[in-house]
């Protein structure tokens, strides 16, 4: 029996709470933390427990507070919870503020040079002699303040039965099997275990236990996964400008894209991707690169898309492919640049002056990020338009459990291109000519070597021969066809995920990151007697199925987080006759969406109804 | 023979170039600019140069903003792609295109405003990366399209019927290209066709930006014989620094000067850029000393044209990032989506 088995059954006893509970972590930003925040988490992930990790950082490079928050749930919910338990207090400034956002009875682990708070005595404290241990282990001077934040790691890890060689497992991911810094962090790591082994009695409830409940799965941020997404969906090239929370797309890319996509006899690239001088330029080279035959994106957020406010609209009406990541983070204007929020929905679906209407896809999970990532550039080429990708900076920087993601199920769709061959077959090539009937035009790519192959592509009124026409006749039909192709864009974009009852009483609408909130809140109604059926949208244009749930519901609450209930008003526009039925609930302040939020408010408004 | 001319073995067909194709094939639709526009006389040189120096139509893409300038693609080369874009924003358009596609010829058209205004942060972008493309500031002073406002081109003191006296120093777009590192700045005159044919054809030659800031003179607001940017001026003051010629590789050069009067400058592509002595010495190796010229010229009552400053020992932005040989918007399924099999490997790092 291992040391820590043995000091686990010792403990154990009929009050334990097991793989349940919300723990933060508050430390100074820029102190190097993270490193031990990892380590926790997928330590928790490698002992099979399902786990979600939440930074909740300010906008700063180093000296505000920052919290980190890793639930566990032994039900495998992922949402935000607004009950914590465990609290890991490292930042003096905010250590009673912290303390007094713990549960009753909760626990706090804190430097023993901070002084003992005399304020909630139901608490249950252990001190850790962080100053005493790094100075015991001697680890190199320059990495002092990192390592003595691997002392929490050793001291919860003992305390609540995480076990070391998961931690281990933890560092050896983190670190990429790099014995060095690993060696290092475990010396701490352990040291602190061990004092806490022989110095603290265990006092409160909160345990883990191995669980098989993340066998096979992955963890990973959603960043990582748009851009692993079009890395697969054959990405070429991407222009971006730093900004976040979008940086971590692009950086990603930068990261994989020479792993995956080297000529493996030359090693020269098959893709390029600039940073550009702002955001204008970044959306812009896409646009280029887009209309000569790429597959091209930029990644961004909100003020990076009103500056792409003026080449979307561009994209759109010359019908270039391009694909946009909008990372969505808190506006109006700057807004709070460290907080998620679903609040560009409006702006983006008609981004561009003029009648525009763009297409929106709304990844709700890290494995929809990747799909959609190489989804994406089938659509831009297919619908020969600017796809926009709306996630947020919940999904796309925090840590989220998936399973491994799918490989492409279908080869690349490169749409309607017209080749040196094809022109020779035609007796005229009209680049907006509707030849289909499904509003999709053929285009051909510059350098076409056949004298039928050029066209001038312009944003100004044209004709569907591309030449300068401000002829109303021409306008309208042009205008007509773009709507058309936009009808053919509703049948083959992502369906929404419709989970049906058989009362059709109660219907809720998300899209997005709100989604494993809502499913923690379905089974918290249902426990309670509210039955619900749900319907997550994952694209706009709306396929005919999200009218059809409407139209069979009594009820429907429209669940995001924006101010203006963004997405109930679109849904209204799109069932004008059931308008009165859908019923808006947004929460807006910066914080993800929970289940207790959604919870109280459907309960108070089914009582009212 | 006279001193200083240069001959070569050339014997141009009588219509057709080596491609075979004629000087038709190369023009474009009828131009909407006014009669007399330097724009105009611009596109004809730019005809004259691609039909010369034989390019395939189909292999050249044409980018501009907008403006006057920017619409004249239109009315040059039809068999060639066009992208007329935003205002300003043509260097992004045109990085994004040359990057997924190095095998074409970039030529883009710009003017003053475009350029050296709502443009000037992307312009000296795209320059300071070194974008294989020909640049040309179509360079009138003034925003014609909508009616004769100054641009950031015109000069100080200078006076405008519709809006008064400017009351601001210039944007010397050549300075600017010079500044940012720019491998081939140029300045030429439209009333000049001939000097800006033997610009356009090194340009075209160049494999980095090449600036071409061409005076051109807009007729309807801007042509008063005062105006720095008008056609009488030009006439009168215009100083070249040298005659240039550009004489393609096949050729063989004939020169006969005398030791001195002649600076004869390689291309990547094998052509050469001849620059015959004029009164005085230049040499367009040292861009501290063309920065002094232009400053020294800049308010000196004259219009000096030619080559200013060539440096092909700059790496252009394709180079840099290292491409595959095949454009990258020619890579096929094959070449873009990586295997099923490493998928499944990278899946298990984030266990």
């Amino acid at each position: 029996m291992t040391e820590a088995v043995e000091k686990h059954e010792r403990s154990r006893d009929a009050r334990s709470i097991i793989n349940d509970f919300s723990m933060i972590v508050a430390s100074v930003n820029g102190s190097g933390s993270q490193t031990s925040n990892m380590a926790l988490i997928r330590a928790l992930f490698r002992m099979g427990i399902p786990v979600n990790g939440k930074n909740l950082f300010p906008s700063n490079i180093q000296g505000l507070p920052t919290w980190f928050t890793i639930r566990a749930s032994s039900k495998g919910y992922t949402a935000r919870r607004e009950a914590v338990e465990l609290l890991v207090g490292m930042n003096h400034a905010t250590f009673l503020e912290d303390l007094e956002g713990l549960v009753e009875g909760g626990v706090c682990f804190y430097p023993d040079h901070f002084s003992k708070p005399e304020v909630r005595p139901d608490v249950v404290y252990y001190p850790m002699p962080v100053n005493q241990i790094i100075k015991d282990v001697d680890p190199p001077r320059d990495l002092r303040d990192y390592m003595s934040n691997m002392v929490y790691v050793g001291v919860v890890a003992e305390m609540i039965g995480i076990e070391i060689e998961a931690v281990r497992d933890a560092l050896d991911t983190h670190f990429r099997g790099k014995t060095k810094p690993i060696e290092l962090n475990m010396s701490v790591v352990e040291a602190a275990a061990k004092w806490a082994h022989e110095n603290l009695t265990k006092r409160d409830p909160y345990r883990v236990e191995r669980d098989d409940q993340t066998e096979g799965m992955i963890i990973l941020d959603g960043n990582t996964a748009g851009a692993l997404g079009a890395v697969y969906g054959g990405v070429s090239f991407s222009a971006w400008y730093p900004i976040t929370p979008a940086s971590s797309l692009a950086d990603a890319l930068i990261s994989y894209l020479p792993q995956l996509r080297k000529d493996p006899e030359t090693g020269k690239q098959t893709y390029a991707v600039i940073q550009a001088e702002d955001e204008l330029a970044a959306i812009g080279m896409a646009v280029g690169a887009g209309w000569a035959g790429a597959r091209s994106m930029t990644s961004t957020s909100g003020p990076g898309i009103s500056l792409m406010a003026e080449f979307s609209g561009l994209a759109y009406f010359a019908e270039i492919p391009v694909v946009i990541w909008d990372v969505q983070r808190m506006g109006p204007s700057t807004g709070m640049p460290t907080r998620t929020s679903q609040g560009d929905l409006l702006f983006v679906r008609y981004l561009g002056h003029g009648d525009t209407e763009q297409i929106v896809l709304l990844p709700g999970s890290i494995a929809e990020c990747f799909e959609f990532g190489w989804r994406a550039f089938d659509y831009a080429e297919r619908l020969q338009a600017p796809i926009f990708i709306l996630s947020d900076l919940d999904l796309g920087m925090n840590l989220w459990m998936s399973e491994p993601f799918k490989y492409p199920d279908h080869p690349m769709d490169r749409g309607k291109v017209l080749t040196a061959e094809d022109l020779e077959k035609v007796d005229e090539f009209a680049r907006y000519r509707d030849v289909d009937g499904d509003g999709i035009p053929y285009r051909t790519l510059p350098g076409t070597n056949h004298p039928k192959a050029a066209y001038f592509t312009r944003g100004t009124g044209h004709d569907d021969r591309a030449i300068y026409s401000e002829r109303p006749e021409d306008y309208e039909a042009n205008m007509e066809r773009i709507f058309r192709k936009l009808e053919t864009a509703r049948g083959l974009l992502p369906e929404p995920v419709i989970e049906q009852g058989s009362s059709h009483e109660i219907g809720l609408i998300s899209f997005g990151s709100t989604d494993p909130a809502i499913q923690e809140a379905r089974d918290r109604l249902a426990e309670t007697g509210i039955e619900t059926d749900y319907m997550r949208i994952r694209a706009i244009p709306f396929s005919d199925e999200v009218d059809g749930f409407v139209k069979n519901h009594e009820r429907l609450y429209v669940i995001e987080m924006n101010h203006q209930g963004q997405m109930h008003k679109l849904l209204q526009l799109n069932s004008p006759d059931h308008a009165s039925k859908l019923v808006s609930m947004t929460h807006n302040n910066g914080l993800p969406m929970s289940a207790r939020w959604i919870t109280a408010q459907i309960e108070a408004k089914e009582m009212d109804s | 023979m006279m001193a200083g001319k240069i001959e070569t073995q050339t014997e141009i067909p009588k219509n057709e170039n080596l491609i075979g194709l004629e000087k038709n094939d190369y023009r474009g639709r009828e131009t909407s600019l006014c009669q007399g526009c330097g724009h105009n006389s611009i596109s004809s040189q730019i005809i004259a140069a691609c039909y010369e120096m034989s390019i395939q139509p189909e292999k050249v893409i044409k980018m501009s903003g907008i403006g006057c300038s920017s619409k004249s693609p239109a009315y040059f080369l039809s068999r060639s792609f066009g992208f007329n874009a935003l205002h300003g924003r043509m260097p992004a358009t045109a990085t994004g295109a040359i990057m997924v596609n190095n095998t074409l010829k970039a030529i883009g058209v710009s003017g003053d405003g475009d350029t050296a205004s709502i443009g000037l942060g992307h312009f000296k972008h795209l320059v300071r990366r070194n974008v294989p493309m020909t640049y040309i500031i179509e360079n009138n002073g003034v925003y014609g399209l909508t009616k004769g406002q100054f641009s950031a081109t015109a000069d100080k003191g200078q006076e405008l019927k519709k809006v008064g006296v400017n009351p601001f120093m210039p944007v010397d777009i050549c300075m600017e290209a010079l500044i940012a590192n720019a491998g081939f700045v140029a300045r030429s005159f439209a009333g000049d066709p001939k000097q800006v044919k033997e610009l356009l054809k090194a340009a075209l030659s160049f494999d980095g930006t090449a600036v071409l800031d061409i005076i051109s003179p807009c007729v309807t607001f801007n042509n008063r014989d005062e105006s720095t940017k008008s056609y009488a001026w030009g006439r009168k003051y215009e100083e070249p620094l040298h005659d240039v010629t550009w004489v393609p590789e096949r050729e063989e050069i004939k020169v006969d000067y005398e030791p001195g009067n002649v600076i004869d400058v390689e291309m990547h592509d094998g052509s050469q850029i001849v620059l015959k002595k004029l009164e005085k010495d230049y040499n367009p190796t040292d861009r501290i000393a063309a920065l002094k010229m232009l400053e020294e010229t800049c308010c000196g009552g004259v219009l000096v044209t030619g080559l200013i400053y060539f440096n092909k020992e700059q790496p252009p932005l394709d180079a840099i990032e290292n491409l595959v040989e095949t454009p990258l918007s020619r890579l096929t399924e094959k070449e873009l989506r990586p295997s099923a099999q490493s998928l499944q490997e990278l899946m298990q790092r984030f266990h």
